[in-house]
């Protein structure tokens, strides 16, 4: 495989002098430099960049981390901290909350601080934390010390309770304690204090002894695993799995989190997934019943003998009609009535829509049907693709994306979207899901993180643009973020609105625009959102920034391309003619990318 | 001496350009239905507390949406007087804005909650064109003004009220923040005007009180406010006002330092003088009060810091003269008296007894409907009594009947349909809306109130008036240290039990037991209920026999108070 400058970030020279290396190496040496370069990614270094050896060089650091409810552990924290300095120990004191905490296995000291409130519950903001370390992607801690104090009041029966929570699966994790808890009760200053001095004695005992050990060069190396691909799918076991729609709303959002720990799978913000989904077991009964025919019957789905039950569920579609199904289904059964709607074009189209394969066995039932002639007749079930919400350099191993069941009435029957209603309802704890990486290369985020970017993601069209702010702030990327973002209710519908917010507040997100449909008497869209922003949006669009659009194909795409197409007009003094050629000249460029569906 | 660190809160008033903040901004601000956080210190000076729906926060939090925020709004209505076109432009507002209901408050006015920031400034703007507002009903400033409501005596508690709004204006704040953000009025801040020629840029240290009472009658606990003005009336003619100062319920948990203390009787000054001598005694608070620890920050504090005597020496150099001798006084009664009752000038007036004070259509009691009805044909006034209650009150003889028809028609409680415990008990908001709220406190006493019927019916003492008092948390809302029984929440569905309160609010109770469940509790409560039968001696009241026979006693010193007289075994 050539390296050429046209597919990749590189120079020409760069690619020259890149091809030049590889063609060098044996199979063992790629393999090397192949764990080099992720372990490098992940490490979110560049070798030789100017902080890469900051760390080490000055010592392990001391991390204060800190779940308060009044304010007490936080104020402890900030003293610790205060007097890790004075001892010259480099350290830094964070809010639980805002701690991304599966950097938890990279620390050297970790000190824990956390109150306990209710029937021994954990603070607010130590929540996500204590869930993390409860959870299925607690990591494994070895080599990490760590120390707790727990603020509590002895009048509540699960006095500490958080304290004791958080010491337990540290240590059940494998980090090693460098003092023992202390639990402290209302009067807690001596205790704290005593606490907080023999922790950094051990500290600076250790800091000689101890470097940390998080060199690129020891991160996993390629292995030789089959690759997975559309192909052959990899079964990605379900790690989380949430509604992110709230109480009142009409929709039924999720959000689900895969794991491709092993796959050797990777993608890059922009990037679709590809879900093999499975076929209602209920829609394939009626069907069954319908046919009258036995599930069990053997058939061979291309080169694999299987039952038909298994056929209808896993490799057939049933739930859309085709033209060559219709064509196929009136030669079989020879009916005049089906003959006739196959040969209206416009009629056959009518007839199908919102139809599916047990609407037509119930209304032109064929006698002698075979069920193999029937798997024969039928489409493979085709996967279907999810803007990926996740970027690799804040979750490693995992892929996320947004689902929105798809449910609608027709012709007297509930009808249900394939895929999106087999993932959010139908996966049961332990399923695995078979899915691969479908790249685009057509919405990617800007070599330059100094350029702005301008999100327009009504819906689950937002997706993208998680991965996009993921990578951004892993990488301290410096450009400014501007998401548009709708839907119908703005108390129950905002997706990931915490971690927008939470982005806003960092400074990553600079402007949040938003437009609820149905909070109104008149109906409010992104794109009249984006008019009513006309002035700035020409400033930033100056200024060089790229604008994304992802989500409906139908609406939402054509109406935010108008809008766009008027705003230059109306704000660069353009003609409409003159503002399209504008818009086209900015999609060539790559700086206005659609990801719509 | 070391630098003493200023709290948060009281650095965001000094630079709060005069309670802008970033007020305005924040209400556009669409991506969240929360205010800037410094923001929510400043909106309380505005009436306004940001809450949120904590049934929903833990669910809300994992669906990675931000909490359910949402605003509790409370207006200033000194005395809780309003008129019937009034009351018929809230019950609006709250159809419209809140949540479909109307609060009555402890101190006599309205709370509007469920309501969403993209409403606060239609709310704002209706009670505004009603002639109310909210200015300081919340926040470092004094607070709603609240005074006897008993009518019967009409012209004395008509000059007293008057008295109660002049003093609720003259201490209201000025800035004209309010009618910039919430009235959509022009900017006239200039950035070196004090707009504030009373309070200055940092108001007051703390939350101050003021409550004026007409003996016998305390019905609306008097001592609990940082003053208390008591009539003093002498052949029939109104003489002026004992001053009592530094009374307060909030406390905390596991901090003894904090405590609620009643109002020490100070002395008398004549009634020409009484709203000049409560500016006098909030100006000594404001350049006295402790600016460095909001726990420590009350005017309570400020005096027991002071002693009483530098206090009135520093009242005398604020006012130009000292205050005279205390006068003598006898309150006799504490709480509503329920049912009709008729006035000096021939008038009627009915007490209802509203539960918690919350106004709704329940599924079995329109409450609300039936109060919109009285509005809609009643002459008088409206008035919100200090324990959740309505009178309504100057009913012209002839009108009685249709007022009196209503009441039966949608089954409105004039006190005889519930039991004296009930009729009497009070509650906070607490869950799910309130966030300091560490138990639930409306929602429970109704099933609370049914447990302790039952335990009083068995030891016979149904018909006895038992003082009950229920909040979330310590900081007093219900003044449950006032109670006969009094309960602060500590943690769901567990409580401090404070014992032996007197009924007409002169004597606290204290901490009995610490953090018990409703089982313990009705356990600890059954067996002192059947001795109160037992041995009780005439009218005796349940606080007072509990002091008498030993079981609680008499140390009411701050240090004694957090310490449970009988700790848990266990």
């Amino acid at each position: 495989m050539a390296v050429s400058s046209d597919q990749t970030p590189l120079t020409q020279e760069q690619a020259r002098q890149l091809e030049e290396l590889l063609q060098g190496l044996d199979e063992r040496q790629r393999d090397w430099l192949a764990g080099y370069l992720h372990g490098l990614q992940s490490a979110g270094r560049s070798p030789g960049s100017a902080d890469a050896g900051a760390q080490t060089r000055q010592g392990p650091v001391l991390t204060v981390l800190y779940g308060s409810q009044t304010g007490n552990a936080e104020s402890l924290a900030e003293q610790l901290g205060e007097q890790a300095k004075a001892r010259g120990l480099p350290v830094t004191v964070q809010d639980m909350a805002d701690y991304k905490p599966r950097q938890l296995k990279k620390e050297a000291f970790v000190a824990l601080l956390a109150s306990t409130h209710g029937e021994g519950d954990p603070p607010d903001n130590a929540l996500d934390f204590h869930e993390f370390l409860h959870g299925r992607k607690a990591p494994d801690l070895k080599g990490v010390h760590y120390a707790v104090l727990s603020l509590g009041d002895s009048s509540y029966e699960h006095f500490c309770q958080t304290g004791k929570d958080l010491d337990a699966r540290m240590s059940a994790l494998g980090a090693s304690p460098l003092v023992d808890r202390v639990d402290c009760d209302i009067d807690y200053d001596e205790p704290a204090e005593a606490w907080m001095e023999s922790l950094l004695e051990a500290c600076v005992a250790r800091s000689g002894a101890s470097a940390p050990a998080s060199s690129p060069g020891q991160a996993p190396a390629a292995s030789d695993k089959p690759r997975y691909n559309r192909k052959n799918p990899f079964m990605a076991p379900v790690l989380e799995h949430l509604v992110l729609t709230g109480e009142g709303s009409g929709k039924d959002t999720r959000h689900l989190e895969f794991s491709l720990e092993d796959s050797g799978l990777s993608y890059q913000p922009g990037d679709a997934l590809g879900v093999y989904p499975s076929n209602d077991p209920a829609l394939v009964a009626a069907l069954l019943e319908a046919l009258e025919m036995d599930g069990d019957t053997p058939v061979s789905v291309g080169k694999k003998e299987t039952s038909l039950r298994e056929a209808l569920q896993h490799y057939r579609e049933i739930t859309q009609l085709t033209r060559p199904l219709m064509e196929a289904w009136a030669r079989q059964l020879k009916d005049e009535s089906l003959n006739q709607l196959v040969a209206d074009h416009k009629a056959l189209n009518d007839w199908m829509r919102g139809r599916d394969l047990l609407d037509l066995v119930r209304q032109w039932p064929i006698k002698d049907l075979s069920p193999q002639t029937l798997t024969g007749m039928l489409r493979s079930l085709a996967p279907r693709l999810y803007s990926i919400a996740s970027s690799q350099a804040a979750v490693e191993d995992e892929v996320h994306i947004t689902v929105a069941p798809v449910r609608y009435q027709a012709h007297d029957r509930a009808r249900e979207g394939v895929a999106s209603t087999w993932l959010a309802q139908r996966l049961e704890e332990d399923t695995r899901v078979p899915v691969y990486i479908d790249p685009n290369k057509n919405f990617k985020l800007p070599e330059n993180d100094d350029t702005p970017l301008i999100m327009i993601g009504p819906g689950t069209g937002v997706a993208p643009f998680r991965a996009f702010m993921q990578e951004r702030e892993e990488r301290g990327a410096s450009g400014r973020n501007w998401l548009f973002f709708g839907e119908q209710h703005f108390r129950s519908d905002f997706l990931y609105q915490s971690e927008w917010l939470a982005w806003r507040r960092s400074g990553l997100l600079e402007r949040i625009s938003v437009a609820f449909s149905r909070d109104q008497p008149e109906k409010r869209y992104v794109q009249h959102r984006l008019r009513e922003c006309a002035e700035a949006l020409w400033r930033w669009i100056e200024e060089g920034a790229w604008i994304y659009v992802c989500g409906d194909a139908d609406a939402m795409a054509p109406d935010v391309n108008e809008a766009l197409i008027d705003i230059i007009a109306q704000q660069g003094r353009r003609s409409r003619e003159q503002a399209q050629d504008f818009l086209r000249q900015l999609a060539r460029e790559k700086r206005y990318q659609r990801d719509i569906y | 001496m070391a630098e003493t660190t200023l709290p948060k809160a009281e650095i965001i008033k000094r630079e709060s350009h005069y309670l802008r903040g970033t007020l305005a901004r924040g209400l556009e601000d669409e991506a969240t239905g929360a205010l800037a956080d410094p923001d929510t210190a400043l909106s309380k000076f505005h009436g306004i507390y940001q809450q949120d729906d904590r049934d929903h926060r833990d669910q809300r939090r994992r669906q990675k949406l931000e909490p359910l925020y949402q605003f509790m709004v409370r207006l200033r209505l000194p005395g809780g007087v309003l008129t019937p076109r009034q009351w018929l432009g809230l019950d609006e507002v709250a159809e419209q804005c809140a949540n479909h209901t109307l609060r009555l408050t402890t101190r006599q006015t309205f709370q509007f909650h469920g309501v969403f920031k993209g409403r606060l400034k239609p709310l704002m703007q209706k009670v505004n064109a009603l002639g109310i507002d909210s200015v300081g009903a919340c926040g470092d400033v004094n607070r709603n003004v609240v005074t006897s409501v008993n009518p019967h005596e009409s012209p004395l508690h008509q000059t007293v009220y008057q008295l109660a709004s002049r003093i609720s204006d003259r201490l209201r704040w000025r800035s004209s923040a309010y009618a910039e953000i919430w009235l959509d009025e022009e900017c006239v801040h200039r950035l070196e005007e004090d707009e504030e020629p009373f309070y200055g840029a940092s108001y007051l240290p703390r939350k101050f009180k003021i409550a004026l009472a007409v003996p016998p009658d305390n019905d609306c606990d008097l001592f609990a406010n940082d003053i208390g003005l008591i009539a003093i009336v002498e052949k029939g003619r109104l003489q002026g006002f004992n001053v009592a100062i530094g009374g307060g319920m909030g406390t905390r948990y596991g901090a003894p330092e904090t405590y609620p203390r009643l109002a020490t009787v100070a002395g008398f000054v004549p009634t020409e003088q009484a709203a000049d001598a409560c500016e006098a005694i909030a100006a000594v608070q404001r350049d006295y009060g402790a600016r460095d620890n909001r726990d420590h920050a009350r005017l309570k504090y400020t005096l027991d810091d002071l002693g009483l005597a530098r206090f009135l020496e520093l009242f005398r150099e604020y006012h130009g003269q000292p205050m005279g001798q205390a006068r003598p006084y006898r309150f006799t009664h504490n709480g509503d008296r329920f049912g009709w009752v008729k006035g000096d000038n021939g008038k009627s007036h009915l007490t209802l007894r509203i539960a918690s004070g919350r106004v709704a259509d329940f599924p079995d009691l329109k409450l609300r409907s039936a109060l919109r009805e009285i509005a809609r044909v009643h002459k008088g006034e409206f008035r919100v009594t200090g324990n959740q209650n309505l009178i309504i009150a100057h009913v012209a003889q002839k009108d009685k009947d249709s007022i009196q028809a209503l009441v039966e028609r949608y089954g409105l409680d004039d006190g005889s349909q519930s039991s004296p415990l009930r009729r009497n008990a009070l509650s906070c908001v607490a869950f799910p809306t309130c966030g300091l709220a560490m138990a639930e406190s409306e929602r429970y006493l109704p099933e609370l109130v049914e447990k302790l019927e039952d335990l009083m019916a068995k030891a016979g003492v149904s018909e006895v008036p038992i003082n009950l008092r229920v909040t979330g948390c310590p900081n007093g809302c219900a003044r449950p240290y006032l109670a006969e029984i009094g309960l602060t929440g500590k943690a769901p569905g567990r409580y401090n039990l404070y014992l032996g309160g007197d009924r007409i609010g002169q004597r606290m109770n204290r901490l009995y037991r610490e953090n018990i469940d409703e089982e313990t509790l009705l356990a600890v409560l059954a067996p002192m209920l059947q001795r109160f039968a037992d041995e009780r001696e005439g009218e005796e009241p349940l606080g007072d026999f509990l002091l008498r026979s030993g079981i609680v006693d008499e140390d009411r010193s701050p240090g004694a108070f957090h310490q449970a007289q009988v700790s848990d075994p266990s």
